[in-house]
């Protein structure tokens, strides 16, 4: 008690009564209200990236990774009434291309679109979300290739479209110009030819981009390692 | 050195008020956060880590300073403090000085605070860049303030002069790119619409420009880049405490 205050018996009774009864029916309101992840809502529609680009006063790189968390909550959070493989693709590729927009040198919508989203079990939402890779790759080849590259070994693989994955090769080798760029990517399109199970060409590419050290995140790496199981029990299991 | 009395009262008075605990409380709901969501993410967690400190740290910093300046002028004018010092001997000049520098320092210490907890992950030179950026943003800020504090003499007022110009600074060339889009109407009002944002554009610092977490992320800038954009910063904090002391030279008392 500092020397400018009185004593708590100053305070009269009912005050007491009334501090008490409007913190315990604050706690009884929120107690009696559903989580906002409980509630069957679907992914709004995405804003612009001008919209975007407002609201994040001057600080678009911080707010195009909360908008990631936040476009991540649909679909790993398990709350969402739709997973999400069955999320508005059409919606979700506003979303990421919004984020794209606001922050080019972020690798993390490409990150979620191709190691995320595209690993759907529907042919049409993957080959939309491979569509969206290919299209912002050429944005910035040198620094979204890896994405592509992901791309053309899900159209080999999973949608057995091997002229989609020799285009999302072909267009890796005509317009990468990095020098760090790895032989194995130049060319991806010969081993996208040959006779090699999805397994072997995983572990050539994500061998490879571990191997460079580029990764370093320690949540990619886990993703990473927990992709190449799964990839190997499927395998195992045929 | 009256203008040094000066500003060393107004450190004294700000050690002594509630800014030091605020700030640590600050810097402390920016790690507690960021680490909090960069556990949520799936990569670039070092990269979230950033961002989010900077963001959050930069708009304390910028808060914190409006608050105290504002505060602070309001208690000497509600104390008759002001009255009293106007009374001496010291060109008003030194007056409005003396306390600028005092609130400049306070800022500068604030920024060179706020940048300690980037420092295990982000690099060293463009952190430097990024806390020098925010000392020079800060000042301005505390001049932007000072200037309204003594001209409005309202606290709520003040405060909310100070933070509108901020964010609108912040905003501006946002605004301008929505004006210019492909969305906006090519009607008379359209073409006014865009005038008068450009116009407005005219009159406001480019603190879209300035303490940039993409240099922290990304590397630092060029450095005629960074020169300009600080060299505008500074431009403007001159015509904002030339116009509070044109404003304080025309005080009655």
């Amino acid at each position: 008690m500092s020397a400018g205050q009185r004593p708590l018996r100053a305070v009269p009774a009912w005050l007491w009564g009334l501090l008490a009864a409007a913190l315990a029916a604050q706690l009884a309101l929120h107690a009696g209200t559903p989580k906002s992840g409980d509630r069957a809502e679907d992914l709004p529609p995405a804003p612009s990236a001008a919209v975007l680009r407002l609201s994040s006063f001057g600080e678009p790189e911080a707010l195009a990774r909360i908008v990631m968390l936040y476009l991540q909550a649909f679909d790993l959070g398990g709350n969402n009434s739709l997973p999400y493989r069955r999320l508005d693709y059409g919606r979700l590729i506003g979303w990421l291309k919004s984020i794209v927009a606001l922050d080019p040198r972020s690798q993390y919508p490409l990150f979620c679109a191709a190691r995320v989203y595209a690993d759907t079990p529907d042919p049409s939402r993957m080959r939309q979300m491979l569509e969206f890779i290919y299209g912002e790759f050429f944005a910035d080849p040198n620094r979204r290739w890896p994405w592509l590259a992901e791309a053309a070994l899900l159209a080999k693989h999973d949608l057995k479209d091997l002229p989609l994955a020799r285009r999302y090769a072909a267009a890796i080798d005509r317009y990468t110009t990095a020098p760090d760029v790895p032989l194995w990517a130049k060319q991806m399109e010969i081993f996208i030819l040959e006779d090699m199970n999805e397994l072997d060409a995983a572990r050539i590419m994500l061998g490879g981009l571990l191997a460079s050290g580029k990764i370093t995140d320690p949540g990619e790496l886990r993703l990473l390692r927990r992709r190449l199981d799964e990839l190997e029990r499927r395998e195992w299991s045929k | 050195m009256p203008t040094a009395i000066l500003a060393r009262l107004v450190l004294l008075e700000a050690r002594r008020s509630a800014l030091p605990w605020l700030a640590a409380a600050s810097i402390a709901l920016a790690l507690l956060l960021a680490t909090f969501l960069s556990a949520v993410a799936l990569t670039e967690g070092r990269e979230l880590r950033i961002a989010v400190v900077a963001a959050l740290l930069r708009a304390c910093a910028v808060f914190l300073v409006a608050m105290q300046v504002a505060s602070s002028v309001q208690r000497e004018i509600d104390d008759k403090g002001l009255e009293q010092m106007l009374s001496l001997p010291f060109p008003r000049a030194v007056q409005y000085l003396g306390r600028l520098a005092g609130f400049a320092v306070c800022a500068i210490g604030l920024a060179v605070l706020f940048a300690l907890p980037l420092a295990p992950w982000a690099a060293a030179g463009p952190l430097a860049l990024w806390a020098a950026s925010l000392a020079l943003e800060c000042t301005l800020v505390a001049a932007a303030a000072l200037f309204f504090s003594m001209s409005l003499a309202q606290l709520v007022g003040a405060i909310s002069a100070t933070l509108a110009l901020y964010l609108l600074a912040r905003s501006m060339a946002a605004i301008q790119a929505i004006a210019a889009g492909p969305l906006a109407t090519e009607s008379l009002g359209g073409e006014l619409a865009r005038w008068v944002v450009d116009a407005l554009a005219f009159l406001l610092p480019r603190l879209d420009a300035v303490t940039r977490t993409e240099w922290l992320l990304y590397g630092a800038p060029a450095a005629s880049d960074y020169a300009r954009a600080l060299g505008s910063l500074a431009l403007y904090a001159v015509l904002v405490s030339a116009a509070g002391l044109f404003d304080f030279y025309r005080r009655a008392s």
